[in-house]
């Protein structure tokens, strides 16, 4: 973690609550939400110091955190906090404060793949796998590494694979309500 | 009996060998499969990380349209669809609530996971009853991941940190479940794309501790676990060094081979790591 000398924004805790509750402010530090967290290993915050840190006004240190981005939102944390610290929600009420705010994400392939994932789903109202990959490849700029090393051929295989197991849809199923989910999932940005 | 059900995204793709196995095994207990109609993605990991609103908004029009059918149950496959569709119910306040009354609608029907579903103590013996292999000579470990059973409050599962269903069904059918500490661990779910060496590192860990409690296979309810676990495998080894060759293998897919429902076989076939030696090697499988 690096010290930046303390600027506090004290309204940020109140402001993310609002979109909660997460119950940050129960939080006494017992650390059990970050010991039993799968991800702690590539984290450069640990869960415990992410609440910390929010209950501080840090809202940089978070917001820019790798943290929020490897959490595998696998919900040990919530699950296992003694005072019911919404933890793994507030990771993600983060991460969508980060995009909202432009704070560009540490983990760019993290983000583009959750940002293909939906404009896959805003087209047809359900995910089409046959394009998912591609698609996050070309967003995330791995196509141009891997074509340069030549490691496309593995995800070409694994395609292939798929697809003579019959596990591979070539054409995606449009639903008839595609218009309602396209304007759920209506680009905010 | 009919009851409506929700096969998610995937089932429609790369767990076609999953979605299969239940219509057959459900077919061959005289359950019905009504499909929601129209249904739409759930939002998956990526609505609620990143568009909270419509992490909210995608399952509740699944829940409005499941509420159109005539069934007081829905049974629901994939772990991470069911815990999408009980955390919209949890957002709306409940069942019961004002708000979900208004939005929902009366109608709605109980959401089952369905290993749970079949964890009942009807179907456990019924199944029972309907083996003809039992699959005596079988080692397996039962593996939940997170999303069927966190968090509690919202997946209403009964023992969240050992949960029973999948070893219950496995020992109906003859085969030994053997205790191991990683039941719930999480399998990386879409870090395995994003972050291959997240995904690979947690999915070694539970390879190896399969291998420890002296496991032949891994057996799941999530077609997002199974495709970690399984599609990757040969990568992971050639990471690790090590030879896993672990099938993992869907509690559906078990069923199926041990009270005889046709097509087990080709299901099985179409996973990557071939499962097909092992059950030679223990007679349920020719
Ligand atoms: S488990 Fe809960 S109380 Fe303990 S450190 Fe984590 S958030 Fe705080
Ligand atoms: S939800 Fe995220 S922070 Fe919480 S235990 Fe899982 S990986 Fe760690």
């Amino acid at each position: 973690m690096q010290q930046t000398g303390l600027s506090p924004d004290f309204t940020f805790l109140e402001r993310v609550e609002a979109a909660g509750p997460f119950h940050a402010t129960e939080c006494f530090q017992c650390r059990k939400c970050t010991n039993g967290c799968p991800a702690s290993f590539a984290m450069d915050l640990f869960p415990d110091q992410v609440i910390r840190l929010a209950l501080l006004g840090q809202k940089q240190e978070v917001l820019s955190s790798q943290t929020i981005w490897v959490c595998a939102a696998c919900e040990t944390c919530s699950t296992r906090c003694p005072n019911g610290v919404r933890i793994a929600e507030l990771m993600d009420h983060l991460k969508e404060m980060a995009v909202k705010e432009g704070v560009p994400s540490p983990q760019p392939q993290v983000l583009a793949l959750h940002q293909s994932f939906l404009e896959n789903v805003r087209l047809t109202g359900r995910v089409f796998e046959g394009a998912l990959l591609p698609v996050f490849l070309l967003r995330s700029g791995q196509m141009r590494s891997k074509i340069e090393k030549g490691t496309w051929r593995d995800e070409a295989r694994l395609g292939w694979k798929l697809l003579r197991k019959k596990r591979l849809s070539l054409l995606p199923t449009v639903i008839k309500g595609r218009g309602e989910i396209s304007a759920i999932l209506r680009p905010s940005k | 009996m009919k009851v409506t059900y929700y096969p998610g995204c995937s089932l429609e793709g790369t767990a076609r060998d999953y979605a299969d196995s239940i219509h057959a095994v459900c077919s061959s207990f005289g359950i019905e499969l009504e499909e929601v109609p129209d249904w739409n993605c759930c939002g998956a990991t990526a609505a609620h990380s990143i568009n909270h609103k419509a992490g909210v908004e995608l399952p509740v029009r699944n829940l409005k349209l499941a509420a159109t059918v005539a069934n007081s149950e829905m049974l629901v496959p994939c772990p991470l669809c069911f815990n999408r569709l009980k955390t919209a119910v949890w957002q709306l306040g409940g069942e019961s609530s004002s708000r979900f009354q208004a939005e929902v609608g009366s109608r709605a029907p109980r959401i089952w996971d369905l290993a749970n579903y079949f964890a009942g103590e009807e179907m456990l013996r019924k199944m029972e009853a309907a083996v003809t292999k039992p699959l005596e000579k079988l080692k397996v470990v039962c593996y939940y991941g997170c999303m069927a059973s966190r968090p509690p409050e919202i997946t209403g599962a009964a023992d969240h940190e050992n949960p029973q269903s999948l070893d219950l069904i496995v020992k109906a059918l003859g085969a030994t479940p053997l205790a191991w500490p990683y039941k719930t661990d999480c399998c990386g779910a879409s870090l395995m794309i994003s972050r291959p060496d997240m995904g690979y590192r947690l999915v070694g860990k539970l390879y190896d501790m399969a291998l420890r409690v002296g496991a032949e296979a891994v057996v799941v309810s999530c077609q997002m676990c199974q495709s970690n676990l399984d599609m990757y495998q040969d990568k992971i080894e050639a990471e690790m060094g090590r030879k896993f060759s672990l099938p993992i293998i869907y509690f559906t897919e078990l069923i199926g081979l041990a009270c005889g429902v046709p097509g087990a076989e080709g299901w099985l076939s179409r996973h990557f790591t071939d499962p097909l030696p092992l059950l030679r090697r223990t007679g349920i499988a020719y």
